[in-house]
């Protein structure tokens, strides 16, 4: 995996982080005065939805979908995570008008950090990359997919590694 | 990195289950994962009706629900009633009726195109309120999140998703590849 120096002064990788890295943790708000960390869920499965922006209709197509898998996620014990640069107000607004009911995340300032760390932000755009990660329970990234910009990715990738998780640590 | 290969093909097969309308061994089959309040479902069901009439028996179609409730507010109840209208020998009638009606899937308006299918409306009123056919909605949605798909419509030809374009010409000529393939002229 090849690392580049950003403007945040330290190398990140450019590709997106791949199965069996640690998922760097990160803390982002997901309301005007409530902070989400990822080492909140340790102990359950976390999914990372990277995506460029609210209100373009991918995305809003691939929330959608996910919002209505949210029950199969849980099945898995599984956590949804949202994440794009907009601000907590803009994901306030989007969330409502789609009705998701998870929680969209502000990589808002330092602009796409958590995306940085994760080889899933696109600086000449300055947007997420549509990446995607499934973390176990530990933390560790166990399957990852960046689907280019304009195609939702669906979910299927998301249950076959929910799976194979949880078959893996039923067998422990 | 997992990357996903190529082709998208659906999870579950064609099978005793599902609604189909053509001949079992037709070369080419269509299938769809709608929504009866999905807009861009609503096009694409004239397209289809279109192309059947094209390529006769030489197609099969093939309808799984894909509701996304959310979203579409009247989805998860016209795909039940469609179930409901299915269970009593009348789905594609309802499906069709459904699709025509975008605009006025309401519970009451349901009911009032069970009547007019000729459905005991009390047994459908029923199906309806006991959600009777909600698993099976259900499994049709996520045999569809599994095979790929990734919104409304989303459409395989013999199992593999097609990730075209559904206006007439595109969908016609994707099947008529199917065809000859599966005719051994390629």
């Amino acid at each position: 995996m090849s690392t580049q120096n950003t403007s945040f002064g330290f190398a990140h990788p450019t590709e997106a982080l791949a199965p069996d890295t640690p998922a760097p943790d990160f803390r982002l708000p997901s309301t005007p005065d409530q902070f989400v960390a990822l080492s909140e869920f340790r102990g359950r499965p976390v999914i990372l939805a990277f995506y460029p922006a609210d209100w373009s209709p991918v995305c809003g197509d691939e929330m959608a979908l996910f919002n209505e898998l949210l029950p199969e996620f849980h099945r898995f014990r599984a956590e949804l995570l949202g994440i794009s640069v907009d601000g907590v107000w803009c994901h306030l607004a989007f969330a409502k008008d789609r009705k998701l009911r998870f929680p969209l995340l502000a990589d808002f300032e330092p602009k796409g950090a958590v995306a940085h760390t994760y080889g899933a932000y696109r600086p000449h755009e300055g947007i997420c990359e549509r990446a995607l990660f499934v973390i176990d329970s530990a933390g560790t990234i166990r399957w990852s997919y960046v689907s280019p910009i304009g195609v939702n990715p669906g979910a299927d990738g998301i249950l076959a590694a929910l799976e194979s998780l949880s078959t893996q640590e039923a067998s422990k | 990195m997992t990357r996903r290969s190529r082709a998208t093909r659906s999870d579950v097969p064609v099978g005793d289950r599902d609604h189909t309308q053509g001949p079992a061994t037709a070369p080419a089959t269509l299938m769809e994962y709608g929504d009866f309040e999905c807009p861009y479902c609503g096009e694409a069901y004239s397209i289809v009706k279109d192309i059947q009439r094209r390529l006769g028996s030489r197609l099969r179609f093939v309808f799984r629900h894909f509701p996304l409730a959310t979203i579409h507010p009247h989805a998860e109840y016209a795909a039940e009633a469609a179930e409901a209208a299915g269970a009593q020998g009348k789905f594609w009638e309802m499906h069709d009726v459904l699709y025509e009606n975008q605009e006025a899937l309401d519970v009451v308006y349901l009911v009032r195109y069970a009547t007019a299918l000729d459905l005991d409306t009390s047994r459908f009123i029923d199906d309806l309120d006991r959600h009777t056919h909600a698993a099976r909605v259900r499994e049709d949605f996520l045999s569809g999140a599994r095979g790929g798909v990734n919104g409304t419509p989303t459409f395989f030809i013999n199992g593999v998703r097609h990730d075209g374009s559904y206006d007439f010409d595109t969908l016609l000529g994707a099947l008529e590849g199917a065809i000859g393939r599966q005719n051994g002229v390629d």
